[in-house]
């Protein structure tokens, strides 16, 4: 169908990214804007929508309907969006800090009411935007200015906690890999309930060492499970570089949208009558 | 006294008891008949913070006409129990020629109800109740209540029936015979309080909380959509749309947080649908941030708080008009938005609908402010008379193929309202955004589109005309008592006990908050002499918001108190005799 044919740029927006040179959420846009056009879907039946930090940026990069909001809540605006818009494709896009920081309590939430939503997370394990803070999954021992000698926390593990919490869809990726990136991103939307998609997305000016990713980063060498305990226990276990497809559930997604049917708000009214 | 008292307009009575004694069971169903019977009412219920065990008493007032606030004194109080009462009674006075019926079981009458010159009849309604197969003390004081007041006992019966007719014959036959048992005892009191002939209406009475109201409101406005987190006194508000959403296409998502109910809805107004949230206080204050986004970002939302005593946790079951402040000033930034308040339970549903269509209008946050004392209230009313209000948002259609005509989500225009594309309309595409942006959306951190975009968003609301639902004005004369939102039926009340007492007093409430009524206000005051304003604020909250906004004329003083001892009619006629007489 010729309907069908969209092209990358077709979905991108002619702002440019104000994003550091080497920042992996160039690719990120890259691999976002190559999976729309595959959906075939036109840009004005896809909405993006963000928090606050580098990547949430990203919707004012693409050529859809979008919503930079406030820091954190960026699952509440897409669910309240797709529960009175089903006809949409809603995509969010969020950070390490506005993900599983600010707005961690929403990313519990959202998993548990497996809503038809594609969640991308460019993980890069630090403050960017605030110019270089510990965030929830970064390493108990990175020194900063905020938390000299490191925070000594325990790093956040978002992909087995959205798998606790519920996600329909579970994978992990590398920014630099624009094709699996792409590949995955296509899956998650097309794939119903709640999808959840890291993306290790290096921050080149503050985290300089996330540059050997590129390297250090793997293809998960089991096919993905439906299985949630099994897939807890290989993630639980993996060196956190291992990329693919790692879960795909089949929980039926939240069932409740709103209609365009008007409704007869005057059968509403005999309840009061006496 | 005789027994044949003279027929009275309004009569008022407060059944008390053990929370799970059925008291207030027993009050809901006589407001119930009594509407059936076609009169007016109201009924309140005092209950403490535990779901069972605390103290519980519902307080009811008939009238022909329609009535809003509770009187100085209760005619009759029925005591199925006296505990914990102390808590309480401070809430129910007795009229001095009033009835008090007890239980002897239940033990000493307490001392401030013997203080009130009301006559004291004992009366075993434990002690009939088990002498029914089933029976319960709560359908006694029913029969009692029913015949004092002289309602209708076969349309208490048949009410009653009707209610519990799934609960098996043996039941309801229970209660008939504990009604037919409580109406035998007060045949024997030698006292009545019987209520005039009813007025007819037209049309069938409603029987509605405000908070059924505000939803109802919400829904007559198109509102589709609405996302919240339980607290109370808002709750009812939720439970109500939820199901009533589900019956017309629309529905209620239960938020983690207040955090994310704001955020909910504002997802669903982006995506085109009118969308509401409810809550109280604390919530408020959790919701203040993406309040924000909603003015900066212009998507219409409509925040519902039913006001409990605060500050933190406060009294959760009571009242009070303490969130102005937060409500007009808690903004971060400078965020044009409306503030509005219902001027009582009935208005609940108006004044919903308006915030509604206003927030659709002008693409902005609205919040109401309503409180626990209208919120919980149970009313008998006419129907509300449907509004249908011209306007509504104005949306994008589609792009032209003219070069040049570029969307402009922001677009400055005249009357400061831009064209808004839904997702869906090609063409339209834009990025809501709480950054300062461009007339395109882009963000922006020019000082020329920050001026520009506040100019705008400021003369959106500052252009909108907002005609005479600013408030009431009533009555005449130099003395003026100004109040605002719940208050105004408690106003309403002095003005017409001051009017029997041949002191013309004038009302003015004000129901349209932010922005400030300033016209209409001051018409309303013209040739005042005194004013005496009535609020349920600790801090008067809204004395200083009228110092801030208004010129008041004439010499000016403040009756304010905090919840949650509501402030009455009474009060209000003292305070205005005392000043009179100086």
């Amino acid at each position: 169908m010729n309907a069908t044919q969209f092209k990358a740029s077709d979905f991108k927006s002619d702002l440019d990214p104000i994003w550091c040179p080497g920042c992996g959420d160039y690719h990120v846009l890259l691999s976002i804007t190559r999976a729309l056009s595959k959906l075939g879907r036109a840009p004005e039946d896809i909405a993006v929508v963000s928090g606050i930090g580098c990547s949430s940026r990203i919707p004012a990069y693409t050529n859809c309907y979008g919503f930079h909001g406030v820091h954190g809540r960026s699952l509440p605006l897409a669910t309240g969006l797709k529960v009175a818009r089903p006809d949409l494709t809603v995509l969010v896009m969020s950070g390490d800090g506005d993900g599983f920081s600010i707005g961690g309590n929403h990313f519990l939430h959202a998993c548990r009411r497996n809503i038809d939503l594609t969640y991308v997370v460019m993980d890069n394990r630090v403050y960017g935007m605030t110019k270089g803070q510990p965030s929830p999954t970064t390493e108990p021992d990175w020194d900063s200015a905020l938390a000299p000698g490191g925070t000594g926390l325990r790093p956040f593990h978002p992909l087995v906690i959205a798998l606790a919490s519920g996600a329909n869809f579970v994978a992990r990726e590398f920014s630099g890999d624009i094709k699996a990136c792409t590949n995955t991103l296509i899956e998650a939307i097309n794939h119903p309930g709640f999808s959840f998609v890291e993306i290790l997305s290096p921050c080149v000016t503050f985290r300089p060492d996330e540059r050997e990713w590129k390297k250090t980063v793997h293809k998960a060498i089991v096919e993905p499970t439906d299985d949630p305990a099994r897939a807890a226990r290989r993630i639980m276990t993996d060196d956190g570089l291992n990329t693919g497809i790692l879960y795909r559930g089949d929980r039926a997604p939240y069932h409740a949208h709103v209609s365009d049917d008007e409704g007869d708000v005057a059968a509403l009214e005999t309840a009061f009558e006496i | 006294m005789g027994k044949q008292e003279q027929a009275r307009q309004s009569v008022s009575f407060a059944i008390v008891g053990t929370g799970g004694a059925g008291a207030i069971t027993a009050g809901s169903l006589l407001l119930e008949a009594a509407g059936k019977a076609g009169y007016a009412g109201i009924l309140t219920r005092s209950v403490g913070p535990q779901i069972r065990g605390g103290e519980a008493a519902a307080l009811v007032r008939l009238a022909t006409d329609t009535v809003e606030c509770m009187p100085p004194a209760f005619d009759i109080l029925v005591a199925i129990d006296w505990k914990n009462a102390d808590r309480f009674l401070a809430d129910m006075p007795v009229a001095p020629g009033g009835l008090v019926v007890a239980d002897p079981s239940a033990g000493e009458v307490p001392a401030q109800i013997g203080e009130s010159g009301a006559q004291v009849i004992f009366c075993p309604m434990k002690e009939l109740a088990a002498g029914i197969e089933g029976g319960r003390e709560n359908m006694i004081a029913v029969g009692l209540v029913a015949r004092l007041t002289g309602l209708p006992l076969d349309v208490v019966s048949d009410v009653f029936s009707s209610k519990l007719a799934r609960k098996g014959e043996a039941v309801v036959q229970a209660g008939l015979d504990g009604i037919r048992a409580g109406a035998q005892q007060a045949d024997g009191f030698g006292r009545d309080y019987p209520l005039a002939p009813a007025r007819p209406v037209k049309g069938k009475r409603w029987l509605i909380t405000g908070n059924e109201a505000t939803g109802l409101g919400a829904i007559r406005g198109g509102v589709r959509f609405a996302a919240a987190y339980p607290i109370t006194p808002a709750t009812d508000v939720l439970e109500w749309l939820a199901p009533a959403l589900h019956r017309i296409g629309g529905t209620l998502v239960q938020a983690e947080d207040e955090l994310s109910s704001i955020n909910m809805i504002m997802g669903a107004s982006f995506g085109g649908r009118a969308s509401i949230t409810a809550t109280s206080g604390p919530g408020l204050a959790l919701m203040m941030e993406g309040l924000g986004l909603s003015a900066a970002s212009e998507t219409p939302v409509v925040v519902v708080d039913v006001m409990r005593c605060g500050p933190s946790t406060g009294i959760a079951t009571k009242s009070e008009q303490s969130d102005l402040n937060i409500a007009v000033y808690g903004f971060h930034g400078d965020a044009p938005h409306v503030v509005l308040a219902p001027l009582g339970v009935a208005d609940c549903l108006f004044t919903t609908q308006w915030a509604v269509h206003v927030a659709e209008t002008l693409q902005c946050p609205a919040i109401i402010l309503s409180d626990q004392s209208i919120g919980q209230a149970r009313v008998l009313i006419e129907r509300p008379a449907d509004v249908a209000f011209i306007g509504g948002r104005k949306t994008w259609a589609a792009k032209t193929s003219e070069p040049g005509t570029d969307y402009l989500r922001y677009a400055i225009t005249a009357d400061g309202v831009s064209p808004m594309a839904l997702p869906g309309t090609a063409g339209g595409q834009y990025t809501a955004d709480g950054l300062t942006h461009a007339e395109n959306g882009n963000p922006s951190s020019r000082s020329f589109d920050q001026k520009n975009q506040m100019d705008k968003r400021q003369r959106k609301i500052e252009q909108f005309d907002f005609g005479d639902r600013w408030g009431v004005a009533e009555g005449s004369g130099t003395t003026v008592i100004l109040t605002w939102g719940s208050l105004t039926g408690a106003a309403r009340e002095a003005a017409r006990m001051l009017a029997d007492d041949g002191t013309q007093v004038r009302l003015v409430a004000l129901r349209q908050m932010l922005p400030f009524p300033t016209e209409g206000l001051a018409r309303a005051l013209e040739g005042a002499q005194r004013i005496l304003i009535v609020e349920q604020s600790h801090g008067a909250q809204f004395h200083r918001y009228l110092k801030a906004h208004a010129d008041l004329p004439g010499e000016v003083r403040r009756l304010n108190r905090e919840g949650p001892r509501l402030i009455g009619p009474e009060e209000i006629t003292a305070t205005i005799k005392e000043w009179s007489d100086q």
